[in-house]
């Protein structure tokens, strides 16, 4: 059995204009101590899968249907003591900007210090003692001078170090990594990345890393699933979804990230057109409008995520890209 | 922080001095002439002129306003003209009054608008909200002089509540209960006002906060409900409120004034315009200066208040 397991989960946010399908038939599955990525554009619900994986999103705003199995427990429609018991201890989500995500007013000691002591029931002093050995392990110097900073006092790195840092306090099974290191200097976002890599070996967590950047994932996930306009795309080994796309979206994706092997000068391809606004989603494929690929059937009907073969690399296209292409 | 508290004390020695200016030729624009209500059947234009001369007024007021101000630097407010007692006993005698109105109010204020904010910030838009928002906003448009006199007529008078109606002031000293009982309705008054105000700007600004991704960060740890509201939202959210209260609590004072004239509780208030129907000068510009430093040390007082909730203030 695997850690998290993700049938048909579907989430509609009620908004303003209508209800809005953020998050349609999604089904994923993550075992102990791998690490699944997440790609597709901005917009393209990787955030609201997260939260809704969670169950983080106000009830009153969204609903969700479909089942989130965490470690056999369903979180779909848990109440909310349950899953209260569930975050920090068993899943933990890193989120994407560390400028907002600290209270600012709180030092960043006391915002780690706080899940050990509130949810684990450390005393003062030992959660102090473990909040100081927690900055350390994610690389801020002079822990204990930090301790008792405000985040106003830390860049951007130190800051996500620091969420990264309250993530793990509880020591959780699975982190939900989203864009951990969209808001920061490129130099930054390499050591950020190493860190969780080294810290989720050391701690034998399991991970969804959510990015709209493909390079990140390459080398630092088994499995990937490409979202677009809510739903997962493609699926399959990281490997085989490099190699052998089929799904035209995600050699669209691969095309538009810059390649230290292309010729210098090489110009980046840009996906034609929008991602699609989900309020008026038509019947077809949500990327038939912008697919060079597209036929007639495109635009009349949704194709399915299928396993063609033996495989676990399945996708949704009627018209996939030879394999090698 | 020293070099914030430093150029803080600096201004507001800066604004007292401005006060003091204003308050001294204020009263000296005002009509009346304390020669006359001391002379009384005695005033001849020779009396008045002898009067003058031995209390000082035949001076140019810029030298009577130096010497004042000398006098009060040395911690000496002199000695009324009219009532031939110190101006700073008297002081002293009916401030402790309005401290006692103010405290009582404002722990009253605190105490209903806190809970209620954030009950109501939980459900923007849901019925406790909604009857908040329109009930508050009705007391906001009823002046303190009509719900005390409103009070006192169903509280004193029609309910028969002892104690409560005018006149029935007694010192915190002789018997604390009657005291609290006869300062009930004055505080409750001043209470209502500040309590529309601190539930409104608490209100808005716990709402605000509440959309923050560090909300949804705490609630990501597992944290109950209650805690998040109490320790994540409510410090960020209580900057305004307490700026708001450091500004209300001197407007407040003017109310007071009110309140205690309309039930002769012998505060600042109703000795201050007793002294300006006298003329009485240096008893009326010792009160203002008493009470304008007081205005200016509580705003201050709050300013300090509002750095050690929220670091990022003085830091910037």
């Amino acid at each position: 059995m695997s850690l998290l397991d993700v049938q048909n989960l579907s989430v509609t946010l009620h908004t303003p204009h209508g209800d809005l399908p953020a998050v349609a038939d999604v089904s994923l599955s993550v075992g102990a101590e791998e690490t699944l990525g997440i790609v597709g554009e901005s917009g393209s619900g990787k955030t609201m899968l997260a939260r809704s994986i969670m169950g983080l999103l106000p009830r009153a705003r969204a609903s969700a249907s479909g089942s989130v199995k965490l470690k056999g427990v369903e979180m779909v429609g848990a109440r909310a003591s349950d899953l209260r018991r569930l975050w920090a201890t068993e899943v933990a989500m890193i989120f994407q900007d560390p400028m907002t995500a600290l209270n600012p007013v709180m030092r960043v000691g006391r915002q780690i210090d706080e899940t050990l002591r509130v949810r684990l029931g450390l005393s003062r002093s030992a959660a102090r003692a473990r909040a100081i050995e927690l900055l350390e392990m994610v690389g801020i110097p002079s822990p204990e001078k930090r301790y008792a900073a405000y985040p106003g006092q830390l860049s951007g790195g130190m800051r996500q170090r620091v969420v990264i840092a309250m993530a793990l306090a509880a020591s959780p099974s699975l982190i939900l990594a989203d864009e951990p290191t969209t808001g920061l200097d490129v130099t930054i976002q390499a050591q950020i990345l190493n860190l969780l890599d080294e810290l989720q070996a050391r701690l034998h967590t399991s991970m969804i890393l959510i990015t709209h950047d493909l390079g990140v994932v390459a080398t630092r996930t088994s499995h990937l699933a490409v979202m677009y306009a809510g739903r997962i795309v493609e699926t399959g080994t990281t490997r085989d979804v490099f190699a052998r796309h089929r799904m035209p979206y995600t050699r669209a994706l691969l095309e538009s990230s810059p390649r230290v092997s292309n010729p210098a000068h090489t110009r980046l391809t840009a996906i034609p057109g929008r991602p699609p606004n989900l309020l008026r989603l038509g019947e077809g494929c949500a990327f038939a409008p912008r697919c060079g690929f597209a036929s007639e059937r495109c635009h009349r009907e949704r194709p399915e995520l299928s396993v063609p073969d033996e495989s676990s690399h399945a996708f949704a296209c009627f018209n996939p890209l030879e394999v090698g292409r | 922080m020293l070099r914030y508290v430093r150029r803080r004390l600096a201004m507001l020695l800066g604004i007292v001095f401005v006060i003091s200016v204003g308050s001294f030729y204020l009263i000296h624009l005002l009509p009346g002439d304390p020669a006359a209500v001391i002379l009384g059947t005695g005033d001849t234009p020779a009396n008045r002129a002898l009067l003058y001369r031995q209390l000082g007024l035949n001076r140019p007021l810029v030298d009577q306003y130096f010497i004042w101000l000398g006098h009060i630097l040395h911690g000496n407010f002199g000695i009324s003209f009219i009532s031939q007692t110190s101006v700073w006993s008297t002081i002293r005698a009916a401030l402790p009054i309005d401290l006692e109105l103010i405290v009582l109010s404002q722990i009253l204020a605190f105490a209903i608008a806190i809970p209620l904010a954030m009950r109501s910030a939980r459900k923007p838009d849901g019925i406790l909200d909604r009857i908040l928002g329109a009930g508050s906003f009705t007391l906001l448009s009823i002046p303190p002089f009509i719900v005390i006199v409103l009070l006192v007529l169903i509280v004193s008078i029609k309910l028969g509540v002892s104690n409560t109606g005018p006149s029935s002031y007694v010192s915190l000293g002789s018997d604390w209960v009657v005291n609290l009982e006869s300062l009930s309705l004055p505080a409750l008054t001043l209470a209502i006002g500040s309590f529309v105000i601190y539930y409104r700007v608490l209100r808005s600004d716990l709402i605000a906060t509440l959309q923050e991704e560090f909300i949804t960060v705490a609630r990501s740890k597992g944290l109950t409900r209650r805690r998040i509201m109490w320790i994540h939202a409510f410090r960020p959210s209580s900057v305004a409120l307490l700026g708001t209260a450091g500004v209300n609590i001197g407007g407040l004072l003017a109310s007071g004034f009110v309140v205690e004239y309309l039930l002769a509780i012998p505060g600042l208030g109703y000795t201050l315009i007793a002294a300006i129907n006298n003329s009485d000068y240096l008893l009326v510009q010792g009160i203002v200066l008493v009470v304008s430093v007081g205005v200016v040390v509580i705003n201050f007082l709050f300013d300090f208040v509002v750095n050690l909730v929220d670091p990022r203030i003085s830091r910037e």
